[in-house]
């Protein structure tokens, strides 16, 4: 038996010897280099690199550091621009065309040069395309029947866009500075080309640009590898970008801890009060234009009373939320503008005060309250945010049932307005106010075969009078008169809406000491790697 | 009344000459169910797929896409045709080796799983090579020393092994090992210096890093893998001792045992051989059952360790209603289940005279 007992032991032993190698073959690697920037981050709404096609967040980040594009808002001051191909650029007197001088000698990473002919033909090619990124540009009137004669090489380095109607000049700028209108290399993209699709196919999984960084891998769900463009025209400090995807909040934090990652970008609040405890990061809140909401849907007969919209209004403790559930990731914001959009009215007039919430549902004829669903993505803090909404709103006698559902599933069902209550975010393109306008105060057709299926008409919300006040501030060419007409729309909203504005997002870039220079902005596309460095 | 003779009855009666024509009956009945369980894995998974209530138009567009770009996309993807029309193309498809594209990669499945299967199967095979050595051994032991000391300690690994959540452990690996002791790498599989520093061959970076000679490589990847592995592995010690303990107490109250012992023979010879032989049967079947569960994918390990294996790829697939990556992932998860069965049976031949 004893000798059993050492056969099987040294067994045992000779097994665990095998794990026991393997853990302590090498130590865990120490810092990145000092021309290496890694960024934990999650990567797994990459499914397309053409900017013709990107629509999600992070992608939109890849697409702003490996692209130029005409110009580009000024975080700064957002009613300024500064030219990025474009050296300058003028208005006509009708307020119609756009005409850009396109700077000289540039290059694209391939080799080719940088002409208004590619400019020309990217914008076009966008359109032409028509995938999810077109819509943007669709913003300014630019169709599949006109993009051809509105978007036009006037001469070598000079090109003009024409727009259907007198928008502000800003708003031109900024979808004009979107990454839809990337400029993308003509010449190498004709040469993948396959049916007629504007290289489209191969644009996929490669990068055709002249950004500050040149893709050098993407491996989906992995890591996104970006090398400097040598012939750039401003000097970098970083040689090597590297974007990991590390899913788990908890994860990114013991890489940045470990100096593994220079940059945490998903982390949670406990994880972030943890980090900053530490002293080996340093944590900085960006207000990010994204809005989290209820939608009401008003083919709900007692959704529809405005009594009944107001009293949802009083019954959320929106403070209450954000302390114990949202914490440093959202913030309390009660108005379709996110801060530090032009016109932005930062005033949260709601708090909770159930007896006059419960006044105005006896006013709407529902003293008793009455029943209602809510469809919630089953993710993190959408599902903790909306149990605490459904216990505010059993204060005044609504009776919520929660559905629970993958993000895709609710949002189909949500687009199809078979909905009560509706949980979910708005993000905006860029950063003017119309952006946000159109989401929420727009609806030009609320029949159910309406092309613009935008939040307003997704909760059946019928506005003639509003969509016209949304069009007259987009045609506003003076920025403050645009600004207050903003104002006075958001003052309205909030009085009655079928939509319960709760938060806004704070992005919370977590970077090891010694790295600066990452500029992150309200929306992905205006993040930009240019200025890193690391000491 | 005469019992009506089936083909599988008159095949049976072959005499012993025609061996040759029999086994290539039998290999032909074997394809024929394996074509079968093939159509049918497919033909399930399309169908779940397709009335699943999530739209891969918003996939692929997303929300804000005008109506002509809807229209234009599903019929690109070919939704806009009935469901048969639908899965009679993609079986087509797939017997030309075509498994598709992938909605949320934008590259073809085929190289999407030749990306992240073979992440997987390195992963799986290291923690049933750790669950192998260290589980079997354990379960032998305790059940020789039956509820003695070393019997409590493998009822208690077996206890945490089918108790503790796998992310918990996994957490808490990474919070010691590679937080406190920096004894391993952190999550993913390479350091981001390495990366792109050896050619893909087998996918597996140890045998490509090894195959092309680049050490450093090689030391970095096992750093990575090594705490994954030992997770996994925990898991597959605790089912497989657990399981080995079971058999072999069964197998040590037997006759034949007290009768080996009777006749002198070594405790050595008849717990190793005697007994553990007749345990191998139902053992390899547990090992292999235990193999496919890890090369399925283990989404939370995957998660928690940043590994870009077929679990989380076939779950972001699902989620997203990525059906060819939904179906080609099934058909090579079928596949191994198959595979590993035919292996199985073959070793038990080896192993039990009766099934040759």
């Amino acid at each position: 038996m004893k000798r059993v007992l050492r056969n099987a032991l040294a067994a045992a032993a000779a097994a665990g010897a095998v794990s026991l190698s393997l853990t302590a073959m090498q130590p865990a690697a120490a810092a990145t280099p000092k021309d290496m920037l890694v960024m934990a981050t999650m990567l797994d709404e990459f499914s397309t690199l053409d900017p013709a096609e990107v629509y999600e967040l992070v992608p939109e980040e890849y697409i702003a550091n490996t692209y130029d594009r005409l110009v580009r808002v000024d975080l700064k001051d957002p009613s300024k621009f500064n030219g990025d191909v474009a050296q300058s650029w003028s208005v006509s007197p009708d307020g119609l065309t756009f005409t850009f001088k396109i700077r000289s000698g540039l290059k694209f990473h391939s080799g080719n040069p940088l002409t208004a002919d590619d400019v020309a033909w990217s914008i076009q090619r966008t359109v032409l395309l028509d995938k999810g990124a077109a819509a943007v540009l669709q913003g300014i009137g630019l169709t599949k029947d006109n993009a051809l004669k509105n978007v036009k090489k006037v001469d070598d380095t000079t090109v003009s866009v024409t727009t259907d109607q007198k928008y502000a000049p800003t708003f031109v700028l900024n979808v004009l500075g979107a990454w839809p209108a990337s400029v993308v290399d003509r010449q190498l993209l004709l040469t993948h080309q396959q049916n007629n699709d504007y290289g489209n196919a191969w644009l996929r999984t490669n990068e055709a640009g002249s950004g500050a960084y040149r893709l050098v891998k993407w491996s989906a769900n992995e890591s996104l590898i970006l090398q400097r463009f040598d012939g750039y025209r401003v000097p970098l400090a970083m040689k090597r970008i590297v974007l990991r995807h590390v899913p788990e909040a908890s994860g990114q934090r013991l890489l940045l801890e470990n100096g593994d990652a220079d940059v945490a970008r998903n982390l949670s609040p406990d994880d972030l009060t943890a980090l900053e405890k530490s002293g080996k990061a340093r944590a900085t809140a960006v207000p990010q234009a994204t809005l989290l909401y209820l939608g009401l849907n008003v083919k709900n007969p007692n959704l529809a009373k405005p009594d009944v919209q107001e009293a949802m209004k009083w019954l959320i403790d929106y403070n209450g939320i954000q302390t114990n559930i949202a914490k440093s990731t959202y913030k309390v914001h009660q108005t379709f503008l996110p801060e530090g959009f032009l016109g932005a009215l930062n005033t949260n007039p709601y708090h909770q005060d159930v007896a006059k919430a419960k006044a105005l549902l006896a006013r709407a004829g529902l003293p008793n309250g009455f029943n209602v669903t809510m469809d919630v993505r089953s993710s993190y803090p959408y599902n903790e945010i909306a149990q605490a909404v459904q216990a505010n709103l059993a204060q005044g006698g609504i009776k919520v049932e929660i559905i629970p559902g993958d993000n895709k599933q609710t949002l189909a069902k949500y687009r199809a307005r078979q909905h009560d209550i509706y949980i979910g975010e708005w993000s905006a393109d860029y950063i003017d106010p119309h952006s946000n306008a159109q989401g929420f105060a727009w609806n030009p057709d609320n029949s159910d075969k309406s092309s613009y299926k935008m939040l307003a008409w997704r909760n059946s919300w019928d506005i003639p009078e509003l969509t016209k006040e949304t069009n007259a501030a987009l045609a506003e060419a003076s920025a403050a008169k645009r600004a207050q007409l903003y104002e006075t729309m958001q003052k309205q909203m909030l009085a009655h809406s079928p939509f319960v504005i709760m938060f806004q997002q704070v992005s919370q870039v977590a970077v090891r000491p010694g790295v600066s220079g990452l500029e992150v902005g309200p929306i992905n596309d205006l993040v930009s790697y240019l200025h890193v460095n690391k000491q | 009344m005469s019992t009506p003779v089936t083909a599988l009855d008159r095949l049976r009666a072959l005499p012993a000459r025609n061996a040759g024509l029999r086994a290539a009956l039998f290999a032909l009945r074997w394809l024929i169910t394996l074509a079968v369980t093939f159509v049918g894995l497919l033909a399930v998974t399309f169908v779940i797929g397709r009335k699943v209530p999530i739209d891969p138009v918003l996939a692929v567009l997303g929300d804000r896409a005008s109506a002509s770009a809807y229209a234009a996309t599903r019929a690109a993807l070919g939704l806009d045709k009935p469901l048969a029309v639908q899965f009679w193309i993609y079986a087509r498809d797939v017997l030309h080796g075509n498994l598709g594209t992938s909605l949320l990669t934008s590259n073809p499945v085929l190289t999407d799983i030749q990306r992240v299967f073979p992440a997987t199967l390195e992963l799986a095979t290291l923690s049933t090579v750790i669950g192998v050595l260290i589980g079997v051994p354990l379960g032998v032991l305790a059940a020789v020393r039956h509820n003695r000391l070393i019997d409590h300690v493998a009822r208690f690994i077996g206890l945490v092994g089918s108790s503790v959540p796998v992310f918990w452990l996994g957490l808490m690996g990474l919070l010691l090992f590679y937080a406190k002791l920096h004894w391993v790498s952190g999550p993913g599989r390479l350091d981001p210096v390495f990366d792109g520093m050896v050619d893909t061959r087998t996918g597996s970076l140890l045998i490509d890093a090894l195959a092309a000679g680049e050490w450093d490589v090689f030391f970095n990847a096992l750093s990575h893998i090594a705490l994954p592995a030992a997770i996994l592995g925990y898991y597959s010690v605790a089912y497989l001792s657990r399981m080995t303990r079971s058999f072999m107490l069964d197998q040590l109250s037997q006759e034949y045992i007290t009768t080996a012992r009777a006749k002198g023979l070594p405790e050595r010879r008849v717990v190793w051989v005697h007994a553990l032989r007749n345990v191998m049967v139902p053992l390899l079947t547990v090992i292999a059952l235990s193999y496919s569960f890890l090369l399925e994918g283990s989404v939370l390990t995957e998660i928690v360790f940043a590994w870009p294996g077929i679990g989380s790829y076939l779950t972001g697939a699902l989620l997203n209603a990525d059906m060819n990556a939904v179906l080609g992932s099934t058909l090579v998860i079928g596949a191994t289940f198959i595979a590993l069965n035919l292996l199985t049976d073959a070793l038990y031949r080896v192993f039990d005279p009766r099934a040759r």
